[in-house]
């Protein structure tokens, strides 16, 4: 019984929010309100108990992790913006955070983003490793290597504006948008595909686990 | 209003139609099917004229028929063929390398909304991993990621494929649940695995758990995947566990994120890829278990044959329209 309640209140939902494809209505609004009110108090409960409670309150009173302390002093301090008066105090902990945060990031973005994406464009043009001998590689990778080599030499063209695009620079540069565009049409391709698999899953939800209509 | 009453009294009638009244499945042949697709192309054909003949159609046309093309096909009895892509075909490599008892890391950093496209990745994994006897470790770093775990591995354990096989929790899956903290616990992790799960998913004790008592950091971890919508994710786990720790990682995608996850393939910083329904549709393929990712790829490609139709309609009529409106005021008919 509870299932089946839970599965009519799930297709009240999401026909109201499908409804608004229709356009802007009093069902829609409710279930967009509903939506907001129960994501909200989800998180908060959701952080309070594993961050507040799970971490703080037992990792100091019960596992004795006192250096705890200096994170929920830190967190206290951040709340000090809510006092104008003293509002300046929550720029410490905010400094903190981004300096933590800017020398871990700058580690991994250079060592994953930049340094290994570097070695992984110049690689061997016709042989699968630098010490392979050439032409053993397939023609499909040789294809692929010569593509990706030509797309991120134009792509980086079309980015340095130091020069005038005129002239075979200027043909490179549109080469380089050309490859630009292709990405981003792969995205958009990739992002109506998540978009469709979203609504499939909610279409089978109506008709195949609440109507039960789809054998 | 009264407009608005009505058209959910209809909504609610047809609801309770359809709940009540039709209480077998509807099932179209494949003649019937053929018919529908044939129909189908041929009103999209008599847009795209109207739309060259200037009639314009509007947004609801494109919602309708979008409707159409994801539904019509839970009906139809119509298979698509499946081609298996060398990311997809390098990950069920990499777990079939796997000898029985090796150690895989499963972390579930997504919520229900992407569900449709991961939720398949995650049963087909958990299979392929259950009939290679592989201990299964399971953690989030999304609130809601290891109840997606639960109800993936709940869905495998109950099919009867899997009825003979005595799997046990604790011994041979665990749940190690959610942790907050973004790629800090990744980081964690690879320290010290136990010091970020104090506690399983249902509150025993990590060193109570005998599959994970002994497994310090992700040096005794052999494998690991990661079922990703967004941040913190796949991206963070490579940047952390695999360039900094060296474990070896695949990963399965939405598809919205799985382009951004390409450039770590081909620098082998993953061990292969699932992008989106597709990328669970092929996994499906691959392990030989059909089940909603292939099933969900029917209507998928219906759909995008449909936007793809809507948007040479759409350019049709945005030539035309420039076309209009460079023509000087007297030529216009």
């Amino acid at each position: 019984m509870e299932q089946q309640i839970g599965l009519w209140v799930g297709a009240f939902l999401t026909m109201g929010i499908i409804s608004f494809l229709y356009k802007d209505n009093p069902w829609y609004k409710l279930t967009e309100a509903i939506f907001v009110g129960i994501s909200a108090g989800y998180w908060f409960v959701a952080l309070f108990w594993d961050n507040i409670v799970g971490k703080f309150w037992i990792g100091v009173f019960d596992r004795g992790d006192y250096y705890l302390l200096v994170g929920a002093v830190l967190g206290l301090l951040m709340l000090m913006r809510l006092a104008p008066k003293i509002g300046w105090i929550s720029r410490w902990p905010l400094s903190f955070v981004v300096g933590a945060i800017s020398g871990f990031y700058l580690l991994n973005y250079f060592s994953s983003n930049v340094m290994l994406q570097v070695q992984s464009t110049i690689m061997p043009l016709f042989s699968p490793q630098f010490n392979d001998p050439l032409f053993t590689s397939s023609a499909g990778n040789i294809i692929s290597n010569l593509f990706i080599a030509g797309g991120t030499f134009t792509g980086l063209v079309y980015f340095f504006f130091s020069k005038e695009h005129k002239g075979a620079f200027g043909g490179a540069a549109k080469i380089g948008i050309w490859v630009i565009m292709i990405t981003f049409g792969a995205s958009f391709g990739y992002t109506v595909m998540s978009r469709m698999s979203l609504l499939i899953g909610r279409m089978y939800f109506i008709f195949g686990e609440w109507l039960n209509l789809i054998g | 209003m009264l407009k608005q009453i009505l058209v959910y009294a209809l909504i609610l009638a047809l609801s309770l139609i359809g709940y009540f009244v039709i209480t077998e499945p509807i099932i179209l042949g494949p003649t019937a099917s053929m018919v529908i697709i044939i129909l189908i192309a041929l009103v999209l054909l008599y847009i795209l004229v109207r739309t060259i003949m200037g009639s314009f159609v509007g947004r609801r046309t494109v919602f309708t028929f979008v409707a159409i093309a994801v539904i019509l096909p839970f009906f139809m009895t119509v298979d698509q063929p499946i081609k298996v892509s060398p990311e997809v075909q390098q990950l069920y490599d990499a777990v079939m390398a796997l000898r029985p008892g090796s150690k895989v890391l499963v972390s579930f950093d997504y919520d229900p909304p992407s569900a449709p496209e991961l939720q398949p990745m995650a049963e087909s994994f958990f299979a392929l991993c259950i009939e290679r006897d592989l201990k299964i470790i399971i953690m989030g770093l999304w609130p809601q990621g290891p109840q997606q775990a639960d109800l993936a591995m709940q869905t495998i354990l109950r099919e009867e494929a899997f009825a003979g096989k005595s799997w046990k929790y604790g011994t041979d899956y665990v749940n190690l649940g959610f942790q907050s903290g973004n790629e800090f616990v990744i980081q964690r992790m690879g320290g010290e695995i136990g010091s970020m799960f104090h506690n399983d998913f249902y509150g025993t004790p990590y060193d109570s758990l005998p599959l994970v008592r002994n497994i310090k950091n992700f040096s005794n971890i052999d494998f690991s995947f990661n079922l990703s919508a967004g941040y913190p994710g796949s991206v963070e786990w490579v940047q952390v566990a695999v360039d900094r720790y060296g474990l070896k990682m695949g990963a399965g995608n939405t598809a919205v994120q799985a382009p951004q996850m390409y450039p770590y393939l081909r620098a082998g910083q993953l061990t292969g890829l699932l992008g989106g329904l597709n990328g669970a549709a092929e996994f499906e393929k691959v392990t030989g278990r059909k089940a909603k990712g292939t099933r969900f790829m029917v209507s998928q490609s219906f759909s995008h044959v449909v936007v793809i139709a809507f948007i040479i309609i759409g350019n049709a009529a945005f030539f035309l329209g420039e076309k209009r409106r460079k023509k000087p005021e007297g030529e216009t008919s």
